[in-house]
């Protein structure tokens, strides 16, 4: 993991709460990671682990009852996590942009593709309307959209999932940002687009020096994608580390159950392994280590909170009885 | 997209056809049509003179036949009080009632969609709650009674309005307006105010309600990652996706405001369609009454009609689904 | 039963909820008293009231037009004033809200009683049935009630029967759809079906086991109805073509007292206009809550 100080994003202590009348949900907690130029970092986790919330966290879009009460965002260099509303949107679409699940509701349904383009070239930079069509015009042609003239003057439920997604994608690019957070972009999608898609983010990201971040809950993705991978449990990361560190030898329980849970050519007919218990409900966290509920490993040493990453590994994990072997 | 439309007009066309058949009922089986066509004060001779003429001795069919092509030529019997063809009566009449409908539907959106977007995006202002509070008492309140308090506070206690009449008007392309001389203005407000209660409403808690779905939306939430502005997310965005429910409702309602209009023009005695049944049903005025029925369902067929266009225009989503 | 292990053993029926949730909104408890109040004072009015208004042996027209507050001769006190006829306000008042409830409620209740049987047989039988009673509904549902309601009495004319036919002609389409809605939901589940299987006859089906499920938001339909029954009413009245003089709601007293706003003898018009209001708006205020604490998607 690098750990220059040109490290394009370097969050630490990151904590987001969302304050209801049933209690405090602790979203966020702790959060912790760094991505460099031109890296894509894996950030894996269940549903209500707290990834998404992660990635609004970063850009300021976390709407009360949320909010982020702790933590430091540095963004090449500068620190944003105190800015104000005005300052983040001079970043957001432009040096940091986003991609979201669902690409039906994230274009808006009764505004054309070209409007939604150019407005968000305009966004950002006095051009004319002309020139602001011309780039989005470009910037389809580029995630690979056939005829984009045509496509410009379409709506969005005329375009297929997958193309809607590239057409997302294309929107967080014009502006060549120097950081992309996808959340689950290619989870409602069937696989031979969702490999397309993935090997295209891939390829634009090495051209333009584009970090990337990948929310997602499929290991597969990761596996394929990303230089580094943070893996997250109940608002906490609980383990990090390259690639194939962490999924030849994960270290946490968790990670391993998860690993273990994809199924698997070489392990034909035997039973899949699962990981017992269910994802536990946030308002009710148990003290500790928040899987200890669920993990064959854990004794009582696991009720106090679990060790910090020291600072210098390479491969970090917070467990008090991490694996130290490949599960059979 | 041509089929559809041709399917929505033979829709129309058979809902009008079949109003002609209720009011011809209305008319010849349940009210005695003796009474309600013939003037109450000819004498027996004239009666029998009108029974031949109108054909009432005619089986009822024949006489249904009879009254269809009448419609279709504009000949809806004669107004026993004007004395003047009912249909000409009734047009003479309109525009006044057209113009007190629009100024309504005018003064609702502009006053209604801006109240309804402030109290969907700060719920808990107070004014956002009077607001909404006030909503309620707006649907509520009979609109008869508001019209006498609005003439009662403004013009008898503080005699800034007149209270009653159609100030001057201009005249433009043969028929009368109001809207465009300032004592014509003046006459306007108070009814047009009265009309548009209901309205305005409907229109701030449609607004609002519309703001709050779409404010924790995806798309939404999209358009401020890419960093727009939030004018423009706010005034493109959530305007353009609650404009569709909006604009249909206020189509819808245009005819339920004409409708209305009968009790506002009595109340403030504007010179319209509303103010002319209601004389005509005290009056007994029979063809009067018909000719305003047949007028009125044509009109509702028609702004229906309308509303579904325009509903097809706004909402590309529906587009698609119609021309497939 | 959905509590958690070892949450204490309390009895709470689902109307022990309902009654929980309703009393949650101060304003909607608010216009059920109120509303109450008012019942409760029509229903009582031959007692109550100071004067019986339509008995003509205790009117005396030189009390005629008196301001609130005035006394008249026999020294009883005209607390709303006196009408032109010399009547006191308060007990015309109170004698219109007998009308005028009887003629909302009554109406609202008897078209909701036609309109859901309508609804709930046309959405249980299906085929032609459905699709006859449906396209009635919407075509009658694209014509404001008043003008419905104008066409039939001018046809009829006038009179408390007629005014009566005339709103519960206006208002059973309400019905017939909200029921239609609900039953088609209800009539996928499993207990109709099961229903179905004891070869029960069809309409103890629709009216024993589908109805009682339709009901919560009919109940909902039928609080706004009987407000908007009795604004329409009042509307129709005031218009000269609802209720006759010699019974006269609340409309008519209003309408009776129009002429006298002008010259500043508010009253005569004003304390019915009050009534009115006041009776409309509890209703609503009452409808509003209960239909977000009926509404299933809402459930907390």
């Amino acid at each position: 993991m690098t750990r220059a100080a040109s490290a394009t994003l370097e969050v630490r202590g990151l904590s987001t709460h969302f304050f209801s009348r049933a209690g405090v949900v602790r979203a966020v907690d702790d959060v912790s990671f760094a991505v460099g130029r031109g890296e894509i970092m894996g950030l894996v986790g269940e549903s209500g682990s707290g990834k998404t919330v992660t990635g609004f966290s970063l850009l300021g879009l976390v709407d009360p009852p949320g909010r982020v009460v702790a933590g430091q965002i540095r963004f090449e260099g500068r620190d944003i996590t105190g800015l104000s509303d005005a300052e983040m949107r001079r970043l957001r679409g432009r040096h940091i942009a986003m991609v979201f699940q669902d690409p039906m509701m994230t274009l808006n349904p009764v505004l054309r593709i070209d409007t939604q383009m150019i407005e968000a070239v305009q966004a950002h930079e006095r051009v004319p309307r002309a020139e602001a069509r011309a780039r989005a015009r470009d910037a389809l042609g580029l995630v690979g959209i056939p005829s984009p003239e045509e496509r410009l003057r379409a709506y969005p439920h005329q375009f297929s999932g997958g193309m809607r997604q590239r057409v997302a994608i294309a929107i967080a690019l014009l502006h060549r940002p120097a950081l992309v957070i996808a959340d689950e972009p290619t989870t409602a999608l069937d696989v031979t687009i969702q490999a397309q898609i993935l090997a295209e983010m891939q390829a634009l990201c090495a051209r333009f020096g584009t970090a990337l971040i990948w929310i997602t809950h499929d290991l597969a993705v990761v596996a394929g994608l990303a230089d580094h991978v943070a893996v997250m449990y109940a608002g906490r990361i609980v383990e990090k580390g390259t690639v194939e560190d962490v999924l030849d030898q994960p270290m946490h329980p968790y990670t391993a159950g998860l690993i273990g849970s994809v199924p698997s050519r070489t392990r034909r007919g035997e039973r899949l392994p699962g990981i017992p218990g269910m994802t536990p409900n946030v308002l009710n966290l148990p003290p500790g280590c928040a899987f200890r509920t669920r993990c064959k490993r854990a004794d009582a040493t696991c009720a106090a909170d679990p060790p910090e990453f020291a600072e210098d590994a390479a491969h970090l994990h917070r467990c008090f009885h991490p694996l130290v072997a490949i599960p059979a | 997209m041509a089929t559809w439309l041709l399917r929505r007009l033979i829709q129309a066309v058979f809902v009008v056809l079949a109003m002609t058949v209720i009011v011809f009922l209305g008319v010849n089986v349940i009210g005695n049509p003796v009474d309600i066509l013939i003037s109450p004060e000819a004498d027996a001779a004239e009666r029998v003179r009108a029974i031949a003429a109108l054909g009432l001795d005619k089986p009822l069919w024949q006489q249904y036949l009879v009254f269809i092509a009448g419609l279709l030529h504009g000949d809806l019997g004669r107004s026993f009080v004007y004395n003047e063809p009912a249909l000409r009566v009734i047009l003479q009449r309109l525009p006044a009632t057209m113009e007190l409908a629009f100024a309504a539907v005018l003064l609702a959106i502009v006053l209604g969609l801006p109240a309804g977007l402030y109290a969907g995006l700060r719920p808990h202002a107070f004014l956002a709650r009077t607001l909404m509070a006030g909503s309620i008492l707006g649907f509520s309140l009979p609109s008869f009674w508001v019209g006498l308090m609005l003439i009662m506070v403004f013009a008898v206690q503080l005699g800034w309005l007149p209270s009653t009449g159609r100030g001057a008007t201009v005249t433009i392309l043969g028929t009368q307006w109001s809207f465009l001389t300032v004592d014509g203005l003046r006459h306007m407000i108070l009814p047009a105010c009265n009309l548009a209660l209901f309205n305005v409403s409907l229109i701030m808690r449609l607004a609002r309600a519309g703001v709050r779905e779409a404010l924790p939306s995806d798309y939404v939430r999209f358009a401020r990652a890419k960093g727009l502005r939030p004018v423009r997310v706010i005034g493109v965005h959530v305007m353009k996706n609650i404009l569709i429910p909006v604009v249909t409702v206020v189509g819808l309602e245009l005819g339920t405001t004409i409708a209305f209009s009968v009790v506002t023009e009595t109340i403030f005695a504007w010179p319209g369609v509303g103010k002319l049944i209601i004389d005509s049903i005290n009056l007994l005025d029979r063809p009067v009454i018909v000719a305003y029925l047949m007028l009125i369902v044509l009109l509702f067929v028609v702004i229906n009609l309308l509303v579904d266009l325009l509903y097809t225009v706004l909402d590309p989503r529906v587009r698609l689904e119609q021309a497939a | 039963m959905s509590a958690a292990a070892g949450a204490p053993a309390r009895e709470e029926t689902p109307f022990r909820r309902f009654l929980a949730d309703f009393a949650e909104s101060r304003m909607a408890v608010l216009g059920l008293v109120v509303f109450a109040a008012i019942l409760v004072a029509a229903l009582a009015a031959p007692w109550v009231s100071p004067q019986n208004p339509y008995d003509l042996a205790q009117l005396d027209i030189m009390d005629g037009r008196l301001p609130p507050g005035a006394q008249s001769a026999e020294g009883m006190t005209f607390w709303l004033g006196t009408d032109d006829q010399g009547r006191d306000m308060l007990s015309a008042i109170l004698y219109g809200l007998r009308i005028s409830l009887f003629v909302g409620a009554g109406s609202a209740l008897l078209a909701g009683v036609v309109g859901s049987a309508l609804g709930l047989v046309a959405a249980y039988a299906g085929g032609w049935f459905e699709s006859f009673v449906m396209r009635l509904v919407d075509l009658q549902l694209s014509f404001p009630s008043i003008l419905v309601a104008l066409m039939i009495l001018a046809f009829l004319g006038k009179g408390v029967g007629n005014v009566m036919l005339a709103l519960v002609i206006v208002e059973w389409a309400y019905y017939a759809r909200t029921a239609r809605g609900s039953a088609m939901a209800e009539r996928r589940r499993e207990y109709i079906e099961a229903a179905e299987c004891l070869a029960l006859p069809r309409i103890r089906v629709v009216f024993r086991h589908l109805l009682p499920n339709c009901m919560p938001p009919l109940i909902v339909v039928a609080t706004f109805q009987m407000a908007r029954a009795i604004a329409l009413e009042a509307t129709l009245s005031f218009l000269g073509l609802g209720v006759p003089i010699t019974e006269p709601s609340l409309g008519l007293l209003i309408a009776n007292g129009y002429q006298y706003m002008l010259s500043g003898k508010y009253w005569i018009s004003f304390y019915p206009g009050i009534a009115l209001l006041v009776t409309i708006v509890s209703i609503n205020l009452v409808g509003d809550h209960l239909r977000d604490v009926l509404n299933p998607k809402l459930r907390r």
